[in-house]
């Protein structure tokens, strides 16, 4: 049977360092353009890839407002077979919980076996919507994959980078997994595909379609509350390694090594 | 004819710029013997790390007087010998002069010292929404350098060189005499232009130790196309289409799929895409994706008319940074794969770029040597490199030499120039003689005397 991929992308604002509104808690999205997530761009190269090595055909599901179409073209531009606008006026103001919950739906009717995400959108930094999915479905899930080492019909095999090390690790399919940078290299768009895409028909689901009622969307379908966002502290504290010439760095470095 | 460097010449420059400056005999780092390209080795006498144009004047007042031949350097990126004491003496460091003295922005210029380098200058003015053009693959490279030779880089296209951004100089005469040629302003008519005569000048007509350099508004946006081609005699013949097609791209390079596995072997990364042989490298910028979208619109169907395979977008900052940090290292990549090489920067006119590398495509065979080239098709100037591998000394000598000879000649039957951006230096003497004849040869030297009458600032370069 023919495995169905689908790659969750998400349209973001173009900027390195996102600006809040700090009246209302918003992200600012004027005057700015929008571009395909950068993490969501290795969910779709890993989907097209596995496209080519087994039998197995790609979907890209975005949802968003209309011109959110740009980032479903581009990933169908990649190589990506089949594109899906989630969007829906009801839709709108929906958190991660309710944005998991539309995806899912759309999953469901999609007929998924494997689900990959982006880690997190560079907008919104939260990393909940890909096991947000898993979570409404229950389905097994695994997050910051960097190696996708093998995929079955029953199962997926995947590599999973944390702060320890990296660990193995085999799910049952249907599974979402989200990913991470590590794991490939998205290709270039093609302009022939591109062409190709505004050709090709996408298809566009909204709540009658998922058959999604509006206490499950939208803003009266999302419990979070948002009171204040801020920066994190930094994790990673990084120590200079110093010394006056290269034998006594390197000596340095071993004392710490010797240390741990 | 030139006088030894003496003690007493070195107490002397060491009470000028302190004894912690001076460096004599094995304090003299390697570094300082050579260039990039290792053909040419000597070690000056002295080196000296000077920090202000004021020291710089006092040591060239005296080795004036004392007839001792000084060489300024910057990183010592040059590929030409440009920047080796052949004839020892005294090498000054530049590359410590290197503060960012003064952004003007009502007049969009920026002042600098000469060892700014190229990747810190671009740095700093991007941050502020501020452009400067030109942009040689070499990054680490002194401004004052790109201007000595008149560095060009990949915009050249869209935006010209080095000469095109530089609006004054102060500069050290080799008496050591300041004088400041041009200024902040942007149209001068007042006498000739000695300013440009210091640009290019490859540190043979005066010490540049401050430079005014105009600025542009940073453009907004950027996309690149990679572009495959069957073959590199295709790719390069879509260059004077897309010329004549009136869109200007930022950028157009070319490369051969052998060139790409280099850098990618040398960098550890890898390229986007190596299915074709050869590709176009096209880049784009603008205000607005609208505006970029349309330019390169036209410019892909242009390319697929003329027989390429797709055409490759590269719209995000990590698509691009696959690509033109690859682009970057070609030259350190191709330098890695063999034991020794030499280059040929020629420039032709645009039109005939793809029958001059379709010629020096077939001296391959026909000297039995390995040649590598990459570079700006649209611009013309091209980067081809002769790769020494396994010969011994005496055969690499004898190829090369035909190889350039077959190569220097057929670009001046082509309308083309010795060197695009790389300069003269010592190693090109002989193919500028060539080309420019006893005529301009002794136009030439008459300049040098006039700037330098004791020849004694970087001696036995250019002319």
């Amino acid at each position: 049977m023919t495995l169905k991929i689908a790659a969750c992308i998400k349209q973001v604002p173009d900027v390195t360092e996102v600006k809040i509104d700090p009246e209302t808690n918003t992200l600012i999205r004027e005057g700015v353009d929008a571009i395909t997530n950068p993490l969501d761009l290795y969910a779709v190269e890993e989907a097209i890839a596995i496209t080519r090595n087994n039998d197995a055909e790609s979907c890209a599901m975005c949802m968003g407002p209309e011109q959110a179409l740009d980032s479903v073209r581009e990933a169908m531009a990649m190589g990506i077979d089949k594109g899906v606008l989630i969007s829906d006026r009801a839709f709108a103001g929906s958190d991660t919980w309710a944005t998991s919950f539309i995806l899912a739906r759309a999953v469901k009717k999609l007929g998924a076996d494997l689900v990959i995400c982006g880690k997190q959108a560079t907008d919104g930094d939260t990393a909940q919507v890909g096991p947000g999915i898993a979570a409404h479905l229950n389905w097994a899930q695994a997050c910051y994959v960097s190696k996708v080492l093998n995929i079955t019909q029953e199962e997926v095999t995947v590599e999973r980078l944390l702060d320890y090390g990296r660990e193995v690790i085999t799910l049952k399919l249907p599974a979402v997994i989200t990913v991470i940078k590590e794991l490939n290299n998205p290709r270039l768009t093609r302009f022939f595909k591109l062409l190709e895409s505004f050709e090709k028909p996408v298809e566009k689901w909204g709540a009658a379609e998922l058959e999604i009622d509006a206490n499950n969307c939208g803003l009266s379908g999302s419990p979070t509350k948002v009171n204040r966002i801020f920066a994190p502290p930094s994790r990673n504290k990084a120590t200079l390694i110093k010394g006056e010439n290269a034998r006594e760095k390197a000596q340095n470095i071993a004392d710490i090594i010797a240390g741990i | 004819m030139y006088s030894e460097v003496t003690q007493s010449d070195i107490d002397y420059v060491k009470k000028i710029v302190g004894s912690e400056n001076v460096f004599i005999a094995e304090e003299i780092s390697e570094d300082f013997c050579r260039d990039e390209l290792a053909g040419l080795k000597k070690s000056p006498e002295m080196l000296v790390d000077v920090s202000s144009a004021e020291e710089v004047s006092a040591i060239m007042k005296y080795a004036y007087e004392r007839k001792i031949p000084v060489v300024p350097r910057g990183s010592g990126t040059g590929l030409v010998g440009g920047s080796v004491a052949i004839h020892g003496g005294i090498m000054l460091n530049l590359s410590g002069m290197n503060n960012i003295i003064e952004l003007d922005e009502e007049n969009l210029t920026l002042t600098v010292e000469p060892g700014v380098l190229l990747m810190e200058l671009s740095k700093y003015v991007e941050e502020r929404d501020l452009f400067y053009p030109p942009d040689p693959g070499e990054k680490s490279a002194t401004i004052g350098g790109n201007i000595s030779t008149n560095a060009g880089g990949m915009r050249a296209v869209k935006y010209g060189v080095t000469r095109d951004y530089v609006r004054g100089l102060e500069v050290v005469m080799p008496n050591g005499d300041i004088v400041e040629l041009g200024s902040k302003v942007v149209k001068n008519s007042s006498g000739y232009s000695l300013k440009d005569l210091i640009i290019g000048g490859e540190g043979t007509l005066g010490i540049v130790t401050k430079a005014i350099l105009k600025l542009l508004p940073l453009p907004k946006k950027a996309i690149s196309l990679l572009i495959p081609f069957p073959t590199l005699e295709m790719a390069i013949e879509t260059v004077p289409l897309i010329i004549k097609s009136k869109i200007i791209p930022t950028a157009i390079e070319y490369m051969v799929r052998d060139v790409i596995l280099s850098s990618e072997e040398f960098l550890g990364k890898t390229f986007p895409d190596k299915s074709a042989d050869a590709y176009l490298l096209l880049k784009f910028d603008g205000n607005s994706t609208e505006e970029i979208e349309a330019a390169y619109d036209k410019v892909a169907q242009i390319c697929l008319g003329a027989g390429a395979y797709d055409v490759l977008i590269s719209n995000t900052a990590e698509r691009e940074e696959s690509i033109w940090s690859a682009r970057g290292a070609f030259l350190e990549a191709i330098k890695a794969s063999t034991t020794e090489m030499d280059e040929c920067d020629v420039v032709v006119p645009r039109n005939r770029i793809a029958e001059f590398v379709k010629f020096s495509d077939s001296l391959q065979d026909k000297y039995n040597i390995r040649i590598r080239s990459f570079g700006h098709a649209g611009d013309g100037n091209l980067h081809i490199y002769i790769l020494k591998d396994d010969l011994d000394e005496e055969e690499w000598k004898k190829r090369l030499g035909q190889v350039f000879e077959a190569m220097y000649s057929k670009s001046k039957e082509l309308g083309g120039k010795v060197s695009g951006e790389h300069g003269i230096g010592f190693a090109k003497i002989p193919y500028l003689k060539e080309s420019m004849g006893e005529a301009g040869m002794q136009l030439l030297k008459s300049i040098k005397a006039a700037f330098d009458p004791l020849f004694i600032l970087n001696p036995g370069k250019i002319c």
